[in-house]
């Protein structure tokens, strides 16, 4: 949809708590003018729960039932099977939660939920550490970063709850990044016209956990997708489907940028290069990068469909 | 509606973390003679402090905006500049 | 009006049943598993219109328990020890949440050793964290309360999510007959439950975000104050349900043969059922011992203790242990009578893990205490006494 038709209701008012130029911010707007006034949101702790403001005020204006850290998935099962009992079969019921509160403590609750069959959207917001508290490393951490937890940069590679979800056969599953507002719009819908479990993960470049200018925070969404890093695609009844640059370097159409590019724009990669260049863990980042890559190739090849 | 039980039920306002102008450093301008009207700038603010008027120009609400310049890096026409405020 | 003969777990899951709630979400732990067994049955068979969420895990029953009672409809859970202990954050959750959930804990001890067995640890450890907490002595005890429970919970001034606790095995798998009332005259008791706030997009609200300094301890104090209502609430809500069902098993405490009493023995659960026996056999012997039976345990009864200590030798017998402390229930007895009376106050830890206590132990507890063989504080039955 071109961005002069995206609807003009804000549902998230202005002046919260965010940071200037988060991500998380801005994606809830769009995410928001997808799903409409009928939503209830619920939110575990993150950096979304400090966006939320001061009681007695609060920067939505659609229902939103904060909840502990590792219980999102489970209260959303609540919400929704109250909703069932109500009648009201028109309301999207909504996970709002960080990496922090998907990839490690609230894991268990989404493939509980998942497996269950809950009808609710949960979208995990990644902005690849636990960025609320102070930075520290989580699950979706990528190799070598700089964390308050891991100052020397991370020594595992991240999960892949995505794939997770895929093992779950989920009912609708999207990665998608603000910087491509349209196609985050796009896959929004997209879930909300489906019965079942949906998954979205959407990439957020955080100004200050990776340490970047923050007014280049777009324009690190993108070099992440254009050089790989970020792989925009859905899945949907076994079918795996890349769209736009992610396509186009899937199918080899086109060389990913280098990745060396993403990593020397981000603070938190910064001692991969200086003093001086750790090759040993530069090869091993690009090593992995082309190992996912052919990972989703071979995915996408050998689908049952 | 207000409710009356004593929990943290918490009510829509437009500012609830205050007047987030205050953050500033830096504030944008927007030179009109160079707006293509694209809304590009409206869709991108995290803040959703850019104004969107009927015939697609835009307005920059000051009490709100908090300087993050995404604006301005992102506009295609660079119609904004940040402009040091404080 | 029929009468039922069956264990406390499948009295509980009727009265559950009775009650009508819209969304329940329950995970299996022995010995609670005949009630999430016998629910799934009724919600199977349509006996229970309601929703059953399977959840993964315990913490996960009460959090998709707190969404669905936040979204306004009735909801209902149980559980036991390990169970209970999980659950722990989100106890103190719903409690600040003010939501009406209600749910069985079966007692059973906390592990390491894997004990099934029950003593009441596990649901002492949960007192701070705002659940009224009521404990039942039989299985009719058990289905009146668990409805008179929620009919407390909804009501405006308390709005705090309530506890029914009965003890493991000696309970829950126990067969007594129970009188069950139609279900119409249940509905009349209970009626359809009006939500005091909810998640609603006819009228956006945000609930549990961030509060300052400056708000919070408001919200405590009003918990605080509905606590203080309840104490008024749940004998009168135990006279309604007297007055239209017959059956009736005391207030916030049930008193026997405390009427010219000089000592009186004070406990919960099932050894407050077993005491029975005992009083009756001292009183045969010319002692003059009364019982009182402490039913809710969260608002803690002070004035009762008050009224019923004054002038007497109290002998409490507690199935818990506060370590580093001592039994619960002998601690809040000794705070509430502080200042007021000089009352003595034996305190006896008995039953741990499960371990037997009968009709004959209380009878010897009390003829120690009447002796004046008993020290302040004992630990009963103990097979080795180690440091003590």
């Amino acid at each position: 949809m071109a961005i002069k038709n995206l609807p003009k209701e804000e549902l998230l008012f202005r002046g919260t708590g965010a940071c200037p130029g988060c991500m998380a911010s801005l994606s809830t707007r769009i995410v928001l003018k997808a799903l409409g006034k009928k939503t209830i949101l619920v939110i575990p702790a993150s950096c979304t729960a400090s966006i939320e403001g001061f009681y007695p005020n609060t920067p939505y204006n659609i229902p939103v039932l904060t909840m502990a850290f590792e219980a999102a998935a489970a209260a959303a099962s609540g919400v929704s099977a109250a909703l069932e009992r109500l009648g009201e079969n028109d309301t999207n019921v909504v996970v709002w939660a960080g990496d922090g509160g998907t990839y490690d403590i609230g894991l268990q609750a989404l493939s509980g939920a998942v497996e269950r069959g809950t009808n609710f959207i949960y979208i995990c917001y990644n902005n690849e550490s636990y960025s609320n508290t102070g930075i520290q490393r989580s699950g979706a951490t990528p190799y070598g970063a700089w964390t308050t937890t891991t100052w020397a940069g991370k020594t595992e590679q991240r999960k892949d709850v995505p794939a997770i979800m895929r093992a779950h056969d989920v009912a609708y599953l999207a990665t998608a990044s603000p910087s491509y507002a349209e196609d985050l719009f796009r896959k929004v819908r997209r879930a909300k016209s489906i019965k079942g479990s949906k998954y979205i993960e959407i990439h957020s470049p955080c100004s200050p956990a990776w340490r970047f200018p923050m007014d280049k925070t777009i324009e690190v969404g993108r070099l992440a997708v254009q050089t790989g890093a970020w792989a925009l695609y859905e899945y949907e009844n076994g079918k795996l489907t890349f769209s736009g640059r992610s396509k186009l370097i899937l199918e080899r159409e086109v060389e990913p940028e280098p990745i060396e590019d993403y990593l020397k724009v981000q603070g938190r990669f910064s001692h991969l290069f200086e003093p001086s260049r750790d090759e040993e863990r530069l090869n091993e980042i690009k090593r992995r990068l082309e190992w996912d890559w052919d990972r989703f190739r071979k995915e996408v090849a050998c689908e049952i469909g | 509606m207000r409710y009356e039980t004593k929990t943290t039920i918490s009510y829509p306002t437009i500012g609830p973390a205050g007047k987030t102008g205050t953050w500033r450093d830096f504030r944008p301008e927007l030179d009109e003679s160079k707006c293509s009207k694209c809304l590009l700038c409206w869709i991108v603010c995290p803040e959703g402090a850019i104004e969107r008027k009927e015939d697609n120009s835009v307005l920059v609400d000051y009490e709100y905006c908090k300087g993050c310049g995404i604006c301005a890096n992102e506009c295609p026409k660079s119609a904004i500049t940040m402009e040091r405020e404080v | 009006m029929v009468v039922m003969m069956d264990s406390g777990n499948r009295i509980a899951a009727k009265a559950a049943q009775m009650a009508r709630p819209e969304v329940i979400s329950a995970y299996p732990i022995t010995p609670q598993t005949v009630i999430v067994e016998q629910i799934a049955k009724y919600v199977e068979s349509g006996e229970l219109d309601a929703k059953y969420i399977r959840v993964e895990s315990e913490h996960s029953a009460m959090s998709a328990c707190i969404g669905a009672s936040a979204t306004g409809v009735r909801t209902f859970t149980a559980t036991s020890s390990q169970g209970l202990a999980l659950m722990h954050e989100m106890l103190h959750w719903a409690a600040l949440a003010r939501l009406p959930v209600v749910m069985v804990n079966v007692n059973r001890t906390l592990a390491p050793g894997w004990s099934i067995f029950p003593d009441e640890t596990d649901s002492l450890a949960q007192r701070d964290t705002g659940w009224i907490q009521l404990y039942c002595s039989s299985n009719q005890e058990i289905f009146d309360t668990i409805i008179q429970a929620f009919r407390l919970a909804e009501t405006k001034e308390v709005q705090l999510p309530v506890m029914i606790n009965y003890n493991g095995f000696i309970l829950s798998h126990t067969f007594m007959p129970v009188e069950i009332p139609e279900q119409r005259d249940v509905d009349e008791f209970l009626p359809k439950f009006k939500p005091f706030w909810k998640m609603d997009t006819e009228n956006p609200v945000t609930h549990g975000n961030t509060v300052s300094d400056e708000d919070y301890m408001e919200i405590r104090y009003d918990m605080h104050l509905a606590q203080q209502n309840a104490k008024r609430l749940i004998p009168e809500i135990a006279q309604e349900w007297k007055d239209k069902f017959g059956t009736y098993h005391g207030g916030l405490i049930e008193e026997y043969r405390c009427e010219n009493a000089e000592f009186i023995i004070i406990a919960m659960g099932a050894i407050g059922a077993e005491a029975k026996v005992s009083v009756d056999n001292l009183r045969k012997e010319g002692h003059k011992v009364g019982l009182a039976r402490i039913r809710v345990a969260r608002p803690f009864p002070k004035e009762e203790i008050q009224r019923i200590g004054k002038d007497k030798t109290l002998i409490v017998v507690d199935r818990n242990i506060s370590i580093g402390s001592g039994g619960w229930v002998v601690t809040e007895t000794k705070s509430a009578l502080y200042g007021h009376y000089d009352s003595q106050v034996y305190g006896f830890i008995a039953g741990l893990g499960g371990r037997d206590v009968t009709y004959q132990d209380l009878g010897d507890i009390t003829k120690r205490v009447i002796n004046k063989k008993a020290k302040e504080t004992e630990w009963w039955d103990l097979k080795k006494v180690g440091a003590k």
